[in-house]
Parts: C-alpha cells; sequence; structure tokens
C-alpha cells in the first residue's frame, strides 16, 4: 500500500517535476453567466521553464450581445506544473479577470485554459498557448535579441530601433513558422552560418558561421523551432508509441 | 484462558517436527524480506516501466542494447558526486526519447555538459546517491536537500561559472543588481576564486548634505524613497514618524559646509533662464543618456546612470543646482557625471530648467519643529542602528563591518537553522525569496530594509544567491571559470586628468576599465585620423542615426583637444599591426571599383551601413559616408579581415573575406569622403 502511494506520488512527481499542481479553486460566487470568453493580453508570450511570463494572462467574458459583463466567474487551469495567481477571480467592471502565469519546469508549449460557466450548465473554454524555454532556447533567445533581432523584427524600441525596413529583402520574423517550419534544421544552420546566398537567398543576411560557435547557431534553431507559430512539428522519424 | 495458549503452543512446537518446521518456515520469510524488498523497489518498477516504452518503439533494438539494469552510478569523487539519478532515469542520453511524455524516461535537453563528467546533483541538487524517487527529489528527515526548481537553475550553472554568459540571463541579472542595490555594502558575499561581489557605485556622502537639500526633504525620503522617484534603489526602512524625524535631524546636525563655499544664486543669471532654452539645452547635452526623467505622457525617458530628475526641483537647492551643474567634482570628487564646461548662462539655463521638475506634494505635508538635541542624539544612535554608515559617508559614525551576515555559502545553508514564518514555502529557495521581498515578515524588529523589487528581479537575486554554495567554495580551482574583473586602468598625465574631469571612463571602456554605454577606446589611435579626432571632439557628430544615446558637446577648449588628440593618438594603438601600413596612395581606381561591388553586391554592407546618403539605410552599423576622413586604412582592412580580433564581441559578422577582398574594400570605404552627414541625414 505504502509502495503503491509512493509510486504513484513519484510519478506524479516526476511527471509534473514538482509539487506546484494547481489546486482546484473554489466556486465563487458569480453574478452573472457570458455567453463568449475572449484572450485580451497574455496569449502566447515567451517565457522560461519554470518561471512567471512577463505579462498577466488577461481574459474578458462578454454576454450575447458581444460586450463585456462584470462579476462572472472565470476559471484558470493548465497542464500540471503551470500555477495561477489567482487561479480564479470575477471579472471585474471591464468585464475582464487576470492571472499571474507561472510556467512548468520543462521547456515547451504549455496550453492554458481559462473556462466560465454557461447559462446552459456547460463551459465556456478558451485556450492560450505559452511558451517556455530551456537552456538551449534561452541561449538562441539572447543570441537573437543580440545579433537578430534588429532586422527580423519589425518592432522598434527606444534602445533598439528596427532595420527590417531598410532591407530590400524582407527578412522572415522567427515567428513565421508558415515559412521557417518548413526549412529543415540543416538547411537554417547553413544559411545562419554561410549566409542568404548559401541557399540561393539574399546576401542581405551575412554568413555568422565565423563569428558565432556552432552550439550557439545550434542554439538559434532551438529558439527559432519553439517560438514558430503555427507551432513546429519535429519532422524525420515518427514513431509508433510515444 | 490457559488452555488455549497450551493448545496454540502445541499446534506449533507439540513435536521437534513440528517446531523445525515452523521455526524454518519463520527464517525463511525473514530471509525473504530482504530480497522481496529489493525485488519490489521503486528503481525496478521504473527499469520495468522503461523496458515496456522502448520495447514499443521502432528503434527498440539499439534502445535495448544501450540499457544497462541493476543501479547504475556517476562517480565523480573529486567533485563529491555520487549520483544515482540514472538507474530510473534511463533515456537521459538517447536522442530518440526527446518527445516521450514520461518526463522521467526523456532525453535531458541539450546542455553543454556531458552527466559523466558533471553528474546531476551538481546543477540540480537533490540527493544522489538515494534510490527512491522521494528521499532523491524531495527533502526527508534524514536528507533536507530537495531538487533544485527550474526557475533557479541557473544557480548550478553560477557555482562555476563565475563570468558574465550569454546562456545564463537571470544570473547575470541577479549578479548585476546585487551589485547595483548594493547588497554587498552590508553582506559579504566572496566568491569561489576568492573575489568578492562589489557594489557598483557609492551612495552620496551625506558629510554636506545640508547645502544640497532640505531637512523636510531628507524626512519625506527616507520614509518612502520610492514614493520620490520610482527608480530609486534605496530601500524602505518603514520608519516610525518620530523616528523620521530624529533621523533627519541628526542628518542635517552633522552636515557641514562644502569648503570652498557653495555661491549664492545671482539675481540676474536667474533672470536669464529660459525654459524653452533649458530644454534643448538638457537635450543637446545628453543629459538623458544618463537620468531618466517623466516626460508629459507621465512615462520615464532616459538612463539609469545617474539618478532620476523628475523631481530634482523639489529636492536640490538652487544654489546646490547651479554649483553641480558648473563643475560636479566641487560637491563630489567621486561623482560618475562629467564636468561639462557650461559658460554662466548655459548653467543659469540648465538649472532654470531643473529647479521646474518639481514633486511639491512629496514634502508639502512634512511639518517638522526646529529639531532638539535629544531628537539630534537620538537621530544618531537609529542611524547606527540601522547602519545608514553602510552605504553612506556620514560625520561621526564609522562604517560598521560585518553588519549583516556574510551570503557567501548562503545556497548550501541546512533548513535546520532557517526559522520560517507562516506564508514562507518551507525551502531555502522559498527562504531567500522571501527574505529578499520583504524582510520584515520574518520580525518586525529585523534591521534589513525594503527593497523595491519586481517578482523577476527576486528570482534573478535569488538564482544569484543559490548559486553561493558550499560545492562553489571547495570545489577544485580548475573547475572554476574566473570572473571578469575590471582593471583599475586610469590614463596618465596631464590628459589623464583632463579624462578623468570629463569622465570618460563613466561610458568608454579604456584597457578594460570603464563603462559599456560608449565605444571601447583602446585602440582608437590607431584606428582614426588626428584630424578627424580633433574636430569630433570640437563638435560631436552622429556616426549613428539609430542611437539614442550619443557622445555630448563638452564645450572644451582647443588646447584641451590638442591635449586629448595627442595622448589618444600616441598612446591608444594595437600592438598587431601599423595605423600607417596600408598607404592609400597605393590604392587604385580599380580596386576601389571592385570594392564597391563587394559593398552592394557580394557582402551587401547596406543592410547595415550607410556608404552613401542619397541611397543606403541600413542603420545596424555606424555611417560610413565620411569614412576616408575618420579611419586609417590600415584599421579597416584588419577590421574587415576579423573584427571580434578588434573588438572582442562587436556584432559586425566576420566574413571570411580574402586579403584581396578586404583590400579593395577597404580603398572603396576609403575613398568615401563625405562631410555634413548630419545635413544628409536631415534630408
Amino acid at each position: 500500500m505504502k509502495h503503491g502511494l509512493i509510486a504513484f506520488c513519484a510519478l506524479a512527481l516526476a511527471t509534473s517535476g514538482c509539487s506546484h499542481k494547481s489546486k482546484q479553486p473554489a466556486s465563487l460566487a458569480a453574478t452573472a453567466k457570458g455567453a463568449a470568453i475572449v484572450e485580451s493580453s497574455g496569449g502566447k508570450q515567451i517565457g522560461y521553464a519554470g518561471m512567471l511570463l512577463d505579462q498577466p494572462v488577461v481574459v474578458q467574458v462578454n454576454d450575447a450581445s458581444g460586450s463585456a459583463i462584470a462579476g462572472a466567474a472565470v476559471y484558470f487551469s493548465g497542464p500540471s506544473g503551470v500555477s495561477f495567481t489567482p487561479a480564479s477571480g470575477l471579472t471585474d467592471s471591464s468585464g475582464q479577470v487576470s492571472s499571474t502565469v507561472s510556467l512548468g519546469q520543462q521547456a515547451g508549449r504549455y496550453k492554458i485554459v481559462a473556462s466560465t460557466p454557461h447559462a446552459t450548465g456547460k463551459n465556456l473554454e478558451l485556450a492560450l498557448d505559452e511558451i517556455a524555454l530551456g537552456y538551449q532556447q534561452t541561449l538562441g533567445a539572447q543570441l537573437n535579441a543580440q545579433y537578430c533581432i534588429r532586422c527580423h523584427d519589425s518592432e522598434s524600441t527606444p534602445l533598439r530601433v528596427s532595420n527590417m525596413d531598410n532591407l530590400s529583402v524582407k527578412p522572415h520574423p522567427f515567428t513565421d513558422g508558415d515559412t521557417l517550419n518548413k526549412i529543415s534544421d540543416a538547411d537554417l544552420v547553413a544559411i545562419i552560418s554561410h549566409g542568404g546566398p548559401a541557399l540561393n537567398k539574399s546576401a542581405e543576411m551575412p554568413p555568422w558561421g565565423y563569428t558565432l560557435s556552432k552550439s550557439d547557431i545550434a542554439a538559434l534553431v532551438a529558439y527559432i523551432r519553439a517560438v514558430a507559430d503555427p507551432p513546429y512539428e519535429a519532422g524525420g522519424l515518427v514513431y509508433a508509441q510515444k | 484462558m490457559k488452555n488455549q495458549a497450551k493448545s496454540i503452543w502445541r499446534f506449533f512446537f507439540g513435536d521437534s517436527a513440528r517446531a523445525f518446521g515452523w521455526v524454518s518456515l519463520t527464517l525463511l520469510v525473514l530471509l525473504a524480506i530482504s530480497p522481496a524488498k529489493n525485488h519490489f523497489s521503486q528503481w525496478r518498477h521504473y527499469q520495468k516501466q522503461y523496458l515496456h516504452l522502448i520495447r514499443g518503439r521502432a528503434d527498440a533494438v539499439t534502445l535495448e542494447r544501450h540499457f544497462q539494469g541493476g543501479i547504475q552510478q556517476i562517480w565523480i569523487p573529486e567533485q563529491q558526486v555520487t549520483d544515482r539519478c540514472t538507474t530510473c532515469h534511463l533515456g537521459l542520453k538517447e536522442a530518440s526519447l526527446a518527445d516521450v511524455s514520461a518526463v522521467a524516461f526523456r532525453k535531458h535537453p541539450v546542455i553543454p555538459h556531458s552527466l559523466t563528467e558533471f553528474g546531476c546533483t551538481t546543477c540540480h541538487r537533490g540527493q544522489g546517491p538515494a534510490t527512491n524517487v522521494e528521499e532523491a527529489h524531495n527533502s526527508t528527515e534524514q536528507w533536507e536537500q530537495p531538487l533544485l526548481p527550474a526557475k533557479y537553475i541557473e544557480a548550478g550553472c553560477g557555482q562555476c561559472h563565475l563570468e558574465k554568459q550569454t546562456a545564463t540571463p537571470f544570473l547575470n541579472q541577479g549578479r548585476q543588481l546585487i551589485s547595483a542595490y548594493g547588497c554587498t555594502r552590508c553582506h559579504t558575499i566572496k566568491r569561489g576564486d576568492g573575489t568578492y561581489i562589489l557594489p557598483d557605485d557609492d551612495p552620496p556622502s551625506l558629510k554636506h548634505i545640508a547645502d544640497k537639500t532640505t531637512r523636510e526633504w531628507i524626512y519625506a525620503w527616507i520614509k518612502d524613497p520610492q514614493a520620490y522617484a520610482g527608480t530609486a534603489t534605496m530601500p524602505n526602512y518603514h520608519l516610525r514618524d518620530d523616528d523620521a524625524r530624529d533621523i533627519s535631524a541628526f542628518v542635517i546636525a552633522q552636515s557641514t559646509p562644502l569648503q570652498p563655499p557653495i555661491q549664492p544664486v545671482q539675481a540676474d543669471t536667474k533672470a536669464a533662464a529660459d525654459p524653452g532654452a533649458g530644454t534643448s539645452l538638457y537635450g543637446q547635452s545628453f543629459c538623458a543618456s544618463c537620468h531618466a526623467m517623466q516626460n508629459a505622457a507621465g512615462n520615464l525617458v532616459g538612463g539609469d546612470v545617474g539618478p532620476e530628475l523628475t523631481g530634482i526641483g523639489t529636492k536640490a537647492k538652487p544654489e546646490w543646482l547651479q554649483d553641480w551643474v558648473a563643475n560636479p567634482n566641487h560637491y563630489d570628487p567621486g561623482t560618475m557625471m562629467p564636468h561639462y564646461r557650461f559658460d554662466p548662462k548655459q548653467v543659469a539655463t540648465l538649472v532654470g530648467f531643473l529647479e521646474s521638475k518639481t514633486e511639491p506634494d512629496f514634502v508639502a505635508k512634512v511639518h517638522l519643529d526646529p529639531a532638539t538635541p535629544q531628537q539630534v542624539e537620538h537621530g544618531k544612535k537609529l542611524a547606527i542602528e540601522n547602519g545608514c554608515a553602510s552605504c553612506h559617508e556620514i560625520d561621526g559614525i564609522k562604517k560598521p563591518e560585518n553588519f549583516a551576515p556574510e551570503l557567501s555559502r548562503i545556497g548550501s545553508k541546512p533548513l535546520s537553522q532557517v526559522l520560517f514564518v507562516e506564508g514562507v514555502e518551507h525551502s531555502l529557495p522559498g527562504y531567500v525569496a522571501a527574505k529578499v521581498r520583504n524582510p520584515r515578515i520574518f520580525g518586525s524588529s529585523l534591521k534589513m530594509p525594503q527593497f523595491n523589487l519586481t517578482p523577476q528581479q527576486i528570482d534573478a537575486i535569488t538564482t544569484a544567491l543559490l548559486a553561493q554554495t558550499d560545492r562553489a567554495q571547495s570545489q577544485p580551482p580548475a573547475m572554476r571559470i574566473a570572473s571578469e574583473q575590471q582593471t583599475k586602468y586610469e590614463p596618465a598625465g596631464h590628459a589623464g586628468q583632463l579624462m578623468r574631469d570629463l569622465r570618460c571612463l563613466t561610458c568608454h571602456m579604456i584597457n578594460g576599465h570603464g563603462g559599456d554605454m560608449a565605444p571601447d577606446l583602446t585602440w582608437e589611435g590607431t584606428a582614426v585620423q588626428r584630424e578627424w579626432l580633433t574636430q569630433f571632439l570640437k563638435n560631436p557628430e552622429t556616426l549613428r542615426p539609430a542611437l539614442i544615446r550619443r557622445m555630448p558637446k563638452f564645450n572644451l577648449s582647443d588646447q584641451e583637444i590638442n591635449t586629448l588628440a595627442d595622448y589618444m593618438m600616441t598612446v591608444y594603438q594595437t600592438p598587431q599591426f601599423d595605423r600607417d601600413s596600408l598607404p592609400v596612395s597605393e590604392f587604385t581606381l580599380a580596386a576601389v571599383e571592385q570594392g564597391r561591388q563587394l559593398f552592394y553586391s557580394k557582402f551587401a554592407c547596406q543592410s547595415c551601413h550607410i556608404a552613401d546618403f542619397a541611397k543606403d539605410k541600413g542603420y545596424i552599423g555606424p555611417a560610413l559616408a565620411g569614412t576616408g576622413k575618420r579611419f586609417n586604412a590600415a584599421w579597416i582592412y584588419h577590421w574587415l579581415k576579423d573584427p571580434q580580433a578588434l573588438q572582442p564581441g562587436t556584432i559586425e559578422p566576420n566574413q571570411h573575406m580574402t586579403d584581396d577582398e578586404a583590400r579593395s574594400l577597404t580603398a572603396f570605404l576609403m575613398s568615401l569622403n563625405s562631410t555634413g552627414s548630419k545635413e544628409a541625414m536631415k534630408k
């Protein structure tokens, strides 16, 4: 019995990585029920394994006519390891509930769900994807911020003006999964190492293979794969069972 | 009752054969316990599960060949590693298991170290020799080292890596915050290599504070520094009103007038102040490179080298501002602020502008009666108790030594020595984070003040502190990557004094000493032409159109400029090559043309640089339109061949050019003689 219990705990622990399981929240005294739940902000953030996301996740509950309603209960849930503060709440006067999210211990994508009860008794659910970077992807993210982002990201900040519009061939943002997912790892490594001409593309993409190490370039590829939208599905051998 | 017992006795031991049988059986059962325990042990269960998992996969044969049953162990005596984690975590090295859902069997994510050389507990902590899940991962009565939560995992790296690594942003940030917030002014933190984490800069001396500000402002400030400026690094001591009253009384009482004294503001210069001119002089002088200020929209704009200036008019007295803007060295010889050579009219203009930046609400409600000697005495006692002199120079109080506990081994502090309070997670990381977040929850009489930190900053500091382990202190020196230490380099002679006066090293790095806001000048004398340098010092032009932080104009005299230029051209030379080794006269027109082709087609340099303001747009690197007037050809050539050799860390990619290509490109770049880049930019 005891062994069984320990084994169970062990498995739970091993699969969740730790004991930060989000507890089932107590039901709230909701004064209203919504007809739709929509994302206000905070989806598709790029965070780090086990850490808080930079921005809170904010969702909004609307009535049938599409206007926000106050007093509706919203419950957040996610895969084991993900925790929410608070895990549930009532919508405020602008129809919104905000929660800070801490991601699980493993790198990868986390699907978090915000749900609100519907008048029919069913739950309305909204799923949001969040990305947790591990060691290699974090290194890639840092190198991206140092070397790549000023051409590959069209957004400017006060300390970093985007160079994208100055280029005659527009670079692909690293989140552009539709394009980048089709390029194999080997081709990505080649284009980063030897520049655009390696794949018959523009020389405006310079070669980085004499500046960055092989493991740096592998980290960049790992980062590009991690942030791809739509998500990158690894190619190659497909096994019968996972 | 007695009969019953007798009959039971008879049943078991009635005759010798019976007795022998039962005793044997009992012994057999007892003997079987140990093998049974072994057979049903957790790790066997995991190994069975693992075999079940891999047998269903396409590469089962390979995986089974790699599989070794029984207890596995990584043993590295010199690092005190005895890790049996691989007994259950069987797929750590199997590339094809990267995607399995059971974390226990998944491949280890890519890291730069080999498991067999470093073990597991070196980074993850936990109990290496344990063979059951609870003992290995969590703290139990016998073993109290639990696994490190993933968000602090960079603490593992920080035990050996004392340097700043690209892959550990949180560890770097944590260490930087410890220096920036001056944690080590009270806590000693010794690193494994024997060096210490040092504070970034010196908080202001209070010896002449009454020259600078009022007692009312000090009262409001020590009550709540962040109410004055959200960016203030001074922590909140949660002082009671009368304690703040007494400390402010003491601080003013110990202050002595500066010698020579600060001059009062002249009535006629006061009148000269013009708010419009002040705004533009503030902008032209690039004050915002170091100082932040809230703009009309309420957004904070500017750097964090110097203090925020949003409410400076409420804080500083006008005569102090005048003295400071004219020459900061007078009030604080140790300041990082350069001595701009403003003329009296400019000083008045800037002072007028700064004086208009007020936060009247901050001191509006403060009404203090004149201090009594008892209050001053009590204020001094409080200042000693709170360790004010750990950070600030104060007349009459010595800087305390070992004011707070040493944190060199905080990451290995036994939990039995930690006092937990309600609401604090029962783990070492939980304790450290709670202590950083709000020290006073551990007792209202504790001295440690509350710092104004975001949750993310708290996690970063906790990561850096958790890296301070016994292992970090005691491991073999060969394991350590030393921290980068700044040199103590100072430029020499008359030029050195001038460079000190201008605080060049606040922004520029030279010979390993200085800031990272502006380019490294160690080899500037090889890179540039003297004529350009003197022009630039006279009137700094825009070199990088996309940058907000620029070199300010210091209003230097011709003589000062000559002194600086002579020194830099003579001393700041690379030993790698001679700056005159590639005379421009040797370049042919054909080479220039070939270089142009290379610039625009093969290497597409125009993506990042502007050679011709009329058609190029790239603005990541510096504009190159005036290269022929600015640089020496030899520098350009060697830069093109290997940029990182001349400036480690530069983002200019090494394009692996042939000698011939680099020569032609140099010829082309040296042919660019455009002047007046600013005018062209405006078009």
